[in-house]
């Protein structure tokens, strides 16, 4: 039987049209930024790449990467999340307190946000109200809360979530081995499994799976779960790194996590994303930080280089989009 | 061939359904045999569609009984008709582009889950493609965005006859060989026949009459969200077909020679080279591009309209354009806006008040063009997404010749558009070709290439034949697209 599958099957393409084709470049230009930000960094300053100069240039990555993977659950089902920056202080607020004081009400309110996530996923599908409203106004929620919760920057993390963020790993930092492990794990569960493949496809064509019989109600309120529950590793994360909380200490994460997205090869609308790309596409903003540094460049300029570089590769991606279709 | 009670696989009885003031199905009784295959016909908007929604389990009727097998169902819906083994092809391709043939293949078997989920689907589909449309070059890995229309229509197809442990009793094909060209089409239907003699039921909705007598069993008509007539399908023919449908007498399958009057004046508005040939469109013009699906044509037209009041060496096109696009889902209409809207977003200009568009004009244009293309609507300020798609493609048509374009581009626009909305666009179209403008015509239906003045054949991107209006024959031009390959 197999045998005249693999007889009827269409031959595969060779090596060299697989390698120029669309769809390979289009999962190459996250690595490749990545690989030239590295460069560049190298060419500055040559000790930088090693073990200690890369575990310091990458410190917060780890919480910049969950934000991103949190942020790309939600882009996959067609939706935003601009909350997440005031969400993750917010988590890092409970995290600095209750869960260092009472950590039985402090899982109890963590878990409590997730499943806040999953009913506004609830109420985005059922009330058919734009996700960006919603997040938008959530955010504000997230603020208050915060500075109810922390009005002064202080606090301390669980003496277990400190030592957790800082264990050392001989030979390859902590947050490269962190990044590679959740990218793998989040690639796995929504790119390879059966059900990712449903979650993805209610992104792309969600009539065509309701009338497949799937719930897309079920869909949207995994998806805001989800990224609720990397928020909160967010939170967590960060804490854990920085020792201690400030009612604004995720400012920023919303957009960061979204340009990571985007960096990273997914798109807006229609499914497509990519959780390997988001990482690398975390890990290209964060060393953007540095890479200014080593130039002798302002931090202020931080925000600007960083949306610089997400220019750039749309352009580069559009380019190529562009190509393909001259080909064709 | 007239089934018994028991013996039909689904039966409705009595089945009504309304969208707000539109009655969409008027107590319609309608029922397949097992190992029949029925042919549904009627016009844009007769409600064929609704009722297959019905069928399917995505509508649920105001009023009626459903009978699947002999038993009533009362919780009746898509995930129930699938465990009876009732499957659908929609019209509007429902695949998710940015998932990959095997991944859509998945979506509709819950049972493809767990380890190597992936490599049975592959096998799953790749098997169903196989036996269905030998030689059709699809990888079970490849992203359904990156493929042509054709294609994701055959994939459509062939997920819907793919069995995993749900049985398969009865498949309802809307217009599935609307984007298919006529070789893969025969392909399909004959496996249509092959999969009735082993005892599966079909439902087949085509506006191609010949395809409905030719395979069907049996035929129903709809008119108005009525049926119309039933019966054998030997007992009908073209001609009182269309009169069941409304389509008012036999069709002219083709305008008498006098009709098309050829090019108004020698002035040429389009010249476009590709390879060593040249497509030359003058005033009043009708240039029908044939050949099979995908080889070039829409390429082409897409050449001239980037091109629009440019010349080159290869290229000069001298008046402006319009586009009438095939795909109008993807490439056509806009989707959040009114039917009006979407009229006259081509003829801003003219809509114009100073610098804002003035809403008494725009109404204005929308109910002229209302009435000339008898959009079938109780107010144009409706979403249009509230048409049918016929009607949808009819706006689109009003929007192309409502504007100030010389050329008209159309990229098989009639696809699954019923005989006499055809009609009256055909003869919009040579009046208009009459009045001094020209038009470019993709088309994969042979009998539209009657209306043109001239006809080039495409294959892989080249004209390789061209032809005058009296050498137009179906063998000619299917000779001349197979050519090099038969």
């Amino acid at each position: 039987m197999s045998s005249t599958f693999a007889a009827a099957a269409p031959a595969r393409p060779s090596l060299r049209a697989r390698l120029t084709s669309r769809p390979f470049l289009r999962a190459a230009l996250p690595a490749l930024s990545l690989a030239l930000i590295i460069a560049w960094i190298a060419y500055l300053n040559p000790r930088a790449i090693s073990y200690f100069g890369l575990s310091l240039m990458l410190n917060l990555a780890i919480p910049v990467v969950l934000a991103t993977i949190a942020q790309m659950f939600v882009i996959t089902v067609n939706d935003l999340d601009l909350s997440i920056g005031t969400f993750v202080s917010f988590v890092g607020c409970v995290t600095a307190t209750w869960l260092h004081d009472a950590p039985a009400l402090g899982l109890v309110a963590l878990l409590g946000c997730i499943l806040v996530y999953g009913l506004l996923g609830a109420i985005i599908h059922l009330r058919n109200i734009p996700s960006i409203v919603v997040t938008l106004g959530m955010s504000f929620v997230w603020q208050g809360l915060s500075i109810l919760l922390l009005p002064k920057p202080g606090g301390k993390p669980p003496p277990w979530l400190f030592d957790l963020m800082h264990v050392k790993i001989p030979f390859v930092p902590m947050p490269i081995v962190a990044a590679i492990l959740i990218g793998l794990g989040v690639h796995f569960a929504l790119m390879r499994s059966s059900y990712g493949a449903l979650i993805r496809g209610a992104g792309g064509n969600p009539q065509a799976i309701a009338r497949a019989g799937w719930s897309l109600l079920r869909a949207k309120v995994a998806m805001f779960a989800l990224a609720g529950l990397f928020g909160v590793f967010a939170g967590m994360a960060l804490i854990g790194l920085t020792t201690s909380a400030d009612a604004n200490i995720g400012k920023g994460y919303a957009l960061l996590s979204i340009a990571g997205v985007i960096l990273g090869g997914g798109e807006f609308v229609g499914g497509r994303v990519s959780p390997i790309g988001a990482v690398i596409g975390a890990l290209t903003l964060t060393l953007a930080g540095s890479l200014l540094t080593f130039m002798r460049i302002s931090p202020d300029w931080q925000v600007a280089a960083q949306g610089g570089i997400l220019i750039a590769v749309l352009a580069a991606r559009a380019l190529i989009g562009r190509r393909e279709q001259a080909m064709t | 061939m007239s089934p018994e009670r028991t013996q039909a696989i689904v039966r409705l009885d009595g089945v009504e359904k309304s969208f707000g003031a539109v009655q969409a199905i008027e107590r319609a009784d309608f029922q397949v045999g097992r190992g029949e295959c029925v042919g549904l016909v009627g016009h844009n908007g007769a409600g064929k569609s609704t009722l297959m929604h019905i069928l399917a389990g995505t509508l649920a009727p105001d009023a009626g009984r459903i009978e699947v097998a002999g038993e009533l169902q009362d919780a009746y819906s898509v995930v129930l008709a699938q465990r009876l083994g009732l499957r659908c092809v929609f019209q509007e391709l429902s695949l998710c582009p940015n998932l990959t043939v095997e991944e859509n293949t998945r979506i509709v078997h819950p049972d493809l889950s767990g380890w190597g989920w992936r490599r049975r689907a592959g096998a799953l589909i790749l098997a169903r493609l196989d036996e269905i449309f030998p030689g059709h070059a699809i990888r079970p890995d490849a992203l359904v965005g990156d493929l042509p229309i054709g294609q994701r229509q055959m994939i459509e197809v062939a997920r819907a006859f793919s069995v995993t442990k749900e049985p398969l009793h009865l498949v309802i094909l809307d217009e599935p060989t609307s984007s298919l060209d006529a070789h893969t089409a025969g392909q399909l239907l004959g496996f249509v026949r092959r999969v009735i003699a082993a005892g599966t039921s079909c439902v087949l909705i085509s506006h191609m009459l010949g395809e409905i007598l030719k395979f069907c069993d049996r035929i129903v008509v709809m008119r108005d969200g009525k049926i119309v007539s039933t019966g054998v399908a030997a007992n009908y023919d073209r001609d009182s077909l269309v009169a069941a449908m409304g389509g008012g007498g036999a069709v002219a399958q083709a305008p008498a020679a006098s009709a098309v009057s050829g090019p108004t004046s020698d002035e040429i508005l389009v010249r476009v080279k590709t390879g060593d040939k040249a497509v030359v469109a003058r005033r009043g013009e009708i240039i029908g591009l044939a050949g099979l699906s995908g080889h070039g044509q829409t390429e082409l037209l897409l050449r001239i309209f980037a091109a629009a009041g440019k010349s080159g060496p290869d290229i000069t096109v001298k008046a402006p354009v319009a586009l009438i696009a095939g795909d109008r889902q993807a490439d056509g209409i806009f989707p959040l806006w009114s039917i009006a809207e979407n009229v006259g977003v081509r003829s801003l200009k003219v809509l114009r008040r100073h610098c804002l568009i003035s809403a008494r004009r725009e109404a204005e244009f929308a109910a002229t063009w209302q009435k000339k293309m008898r959009i079938r609507t109780p107010d144009m300020t409706n979403n249009i997404l509230s048409l049918s798609g016929g009607n949808q493609q009819k706006a689109l048509f009003a929007r192309a010749l409502g504007s100030d374009a010389q050329i008209v581009l159309m990229d098989d626009p009639m696809r699954g558009v019923d005989i006499s909305t055809k009609r009256e666009v055909y003869d919009m179209i040579r009046l208009e070709a009459r009045a001094g403008r020209s038009f470019l015509w993709y088309t994969t239906e042979t009998e539209e290439l009657d209306h043109c003045d001239h006809v080039c054949v495409f294959r892989n991107g080249r004209i390789v034949d061209q032809l005058t209006r009296n050498e137009v024959s179906e063998e000619r031009i299917i000779q001349s697209s197979f050519e090099a390959v038969a």
